[in-house]
């Protein structure tokens, strides 16, 4: 059974619909990637799956149960799936520590002394344990964007949902988020991804989907996808991703 | 093959006409500017500086006339006196400064371009130095003039020294119900503002009739002259004998008529303030898990609370200001008090000296908050800071 079902969704904002029936699945230890033009409705897909964006049809379902749709706990559904956003969104007047228990303190309800422990072998995993006490502006965008993704594990998701999460950084910042992301595919963490990053979704991906005109237009394992796009639109946006040097 | 090989092997791409002609790089089609040196400007500056000089002296002679008239002239006074016309002769040093600069620019054209330059710009800051500064001066004499004109008419009236030492204590004891009332005030404003704050910001249809009778709060109670609310509560709530209500001390319900009004304004600032917080922040507390509750309590609140220290305490000078208005209905703060010596007396002293409390306590606050804002953004800020 796969971990997320995404059946037949429609999403509207007014009258202009972003996702026109979009069906899609992620087997549990998968890494799928969503590439696309701008405006195709990565973004949005990853936010409704995370119960930050209602549906207006179709449905979603965690690990068989459906999470869309009315009488859905969203809290609930949002311990099990972490999602991490292109501008870090840390909180700005928390410390790291602060950052990264916040949630399992006050929603798991974990005692203050574990959550602490935790986050602390958590961030030193990725190198940043001598900047627990720091506020997140004076960490480098990198470095804030891998607290970001510390805090969304701290959660011990079922899966991770990533939104362009390097879209935001210095190109010499890219390499060491993406390295952590490689190491949770590794690792077997579940993920989604929206991403500009063509090599990188060609590398760790077990299946990218292309988006377009609110569907999966064509889906398939990286090296088919990128090699022999079946479509003719695939080949069109992979051609100007080529173009921008981006692969 | 290096990347620069591989342009120079490249045949020339045809141009498209993105830039129409080779940049002129001519010399003599672009002339350097000459200044001219403000000689006119800084011998203005000087005439300006020694009139306001003469000026000051012959102000300080009339006041110390004043002073003698007034049987209250000293010698600290006087060294006071003249130890500001003393400091006035400091402005002939910038706008000498500025005199010598203009002629040595005028000397160094047409030969030296450059040193003309800086000191055609040293020359006019310092005119504008020694302007500004008389222009105060100037101000300050306007001031003292005002103050002893016929016969030291608005001195007395205003600052009748002897009338402000006796009643000092009498006025200064009555402020503390000013104290009293805002100090009291001030929490409960904090407290019910955060309160319909929130109210106005539930979600859902659930939270409409809520939201509803907080929008209709604050639009009455914004609109309602604080000294209408304090008349209509201060006096309207013992009329009606009511049994919890009816009976308070005077300052009690100022307090309560304070806080309706006051929580009116907090909360629009507290709302303002939630506003500002990035959606996004919401969107990863939600993320995270946590309830719109928590989410407020947790992420939105204390992010809002940084920033709307600065507006809420001007709301809070604001009400301490209006405290004043509390002699409508009789309670003794320490405008009243100073207004029943200043009828006995035929004399406003008492009351400048209410006046000179109100300031008195108010700058203090500013800086209290400056430094607070100072101190949080120190912390979260990037940067050694």
């Amino acid at each position: 059974m796969a971990l997320v079902e995404v059946r037949d969704v429609v999403k509207r904002y007014g009258p202009f619909e972003v996702l026109k029936g979009l069906s899609l699945e992620v087997e549990p230890h998968q890494v799928v990637c969503l590439i696309g033009p701008s405006g195709c409705g990565k973004s949005t897909l990853l936010r409704c799956i995370n119960g930050l964006e209602p549906i207006q049809g179709g449905e979603i379902r965690l690990h068989g149960d459906r999470v869309s749709g009315p009488g859905v706990d969203v809290n609930a559904l949002r311990r099990d799936v972490g999602i991490v956003f292109q501008s870090f969104n840390l909180f700005p007047h928390m410390t790291v520590l602060e950052n990264v228990t916040l949630a399992p303190i006050r929603v798991r309800g974990v005692p203050k002394a574990e959550a602490e422990e935790r986050a602390m072998t958590l961030l030193g995993r990725i190198g940043l344990d001598h900047k627990a006490r720091e506020y997140p502006d004076r960490l480098s965008g990198g470095q804030q964007q891998r607290v970001a993704i510390v805090r969304a594990l701290a959660m011990e998701p079922m899966v991770l949902l990533l939104d362009e999460i390097t879209s935001a950084l210095d190109p010499e910042l890219v390499a060491e988020v993406l390295n952590i992301v490689r190491d949770l595919a590794t690792d077997g963490m579940t993920m989604l991804l929206a991403t500009h990053e063509m090599g990188f979704a060609r590398e760790v991906a077990s299946k990218i989907c292309f988006l377009e005109g609110g569907v999966v237009h064509e889906e398939g394992p990286p090296e088919r996808i990128f090699k022999e796009p079946a479509s003719e639109r695939t080949r069109a946006f992979l051609k100007r991703i080529i173009e921008a040097g981006r692969l | 093959m290096s990347v620069e090989a591989e342009r120079a092997a490249a045949p020339a791409a045809p141009r498209k006409g993105l830039v129409a002609h080779e940049p002129c790089y001519d010399a003599s089609a672009r002339p350097p500017s000459v200044p001219v040196p403000p000689v006119g400007l800084s011998l203005g500056a000087l005439a300006t500086v020694l009139a306001v000089i003469a000026a000051t002296f012959w102000a300080i002679a009339a006041v110390r006339r004043a002073m003698a008239a007034a049987a209250i002239e000293s010698v600290l006074a006087d060294a006071l006196l003249y130890g500001f016309g003393a400091l006035t002769l400091l402005l002939l040093l910038p706008a000498t400064a500025s005199v010598r600069a203009a002629r040595r620019a005028r000397a160094a054209l047409p030969a030296d371009l450059v040193a003309a330059r800086v000191e055609t710009a040293a020359s006019r800051s310092a005119a504008g130095v020694a302007v500004g500064y008389a222009a105060a001066v100037l101000v300050v004499l306007g001031v003292a003039v005002f103050v002893i004109a016929n016969d030291a008419a608005v001195a007395k009236t205003f600052v009748f020294l002897p009338l402000m030492r006796e009643s000092f204590w009498l006025v200064f004891d009555a402020f503390w119900t000013n104290v009293y009332i805002f100090v009291i005030a001030e929490i409960l404003v904090l407290i019910w503002g955060l309160v319909v704050a929130i109210a106005r910001l539930i979600p859902g249809p659930a939270g409409q009739p809520i939201r509803l009778m907080a929008t209709a709060y604050t639009d009455v109670f914004r609109g309602l002259p604080a000294i209408i609310c304090i008349y209509l509560v201060g006096f309207g709530l013992p009329l009606t004998s009511l049994p919890l209500l009816g009976n308070w001390p005077p300052e009690w319900y100022a307090i309560l008529a304070l806080t309706l009004t006051y929580g009116a304004y907090v909360a629009e600032v507290y709302r303002a303030g939630i506003e500002s917080v990035h959606p996004s922040q919401v969107a990863a507390a939600r993320s995270l898990g946590l309830s719109f509750a928590q989410t407020l309590r947790f992420v939105v609140v204390p992010q809002a609370v940084r920033r709307i220290i600065p507006p809420l305490l001007n709301d809070f000078i604001s009400l301490q200001k209006d405290t004043a208005l509390v002699n409508v209905i009789g309670a003794i703060d320490a405008f009243n008090q100073a207004k029943i010596v200043a009828s006995n007396h035929f004399n406003l002293s008492s009351v400048t000296t209410v006046a000179f409390l109100f300031v008195l306590i108010t700058i203090p606050q500013a800086r209290f908050v400056d430094r607070l804002i100072e101190r949080d953004q120190r912390r979260t800020r990037a940067g050694s800071g």
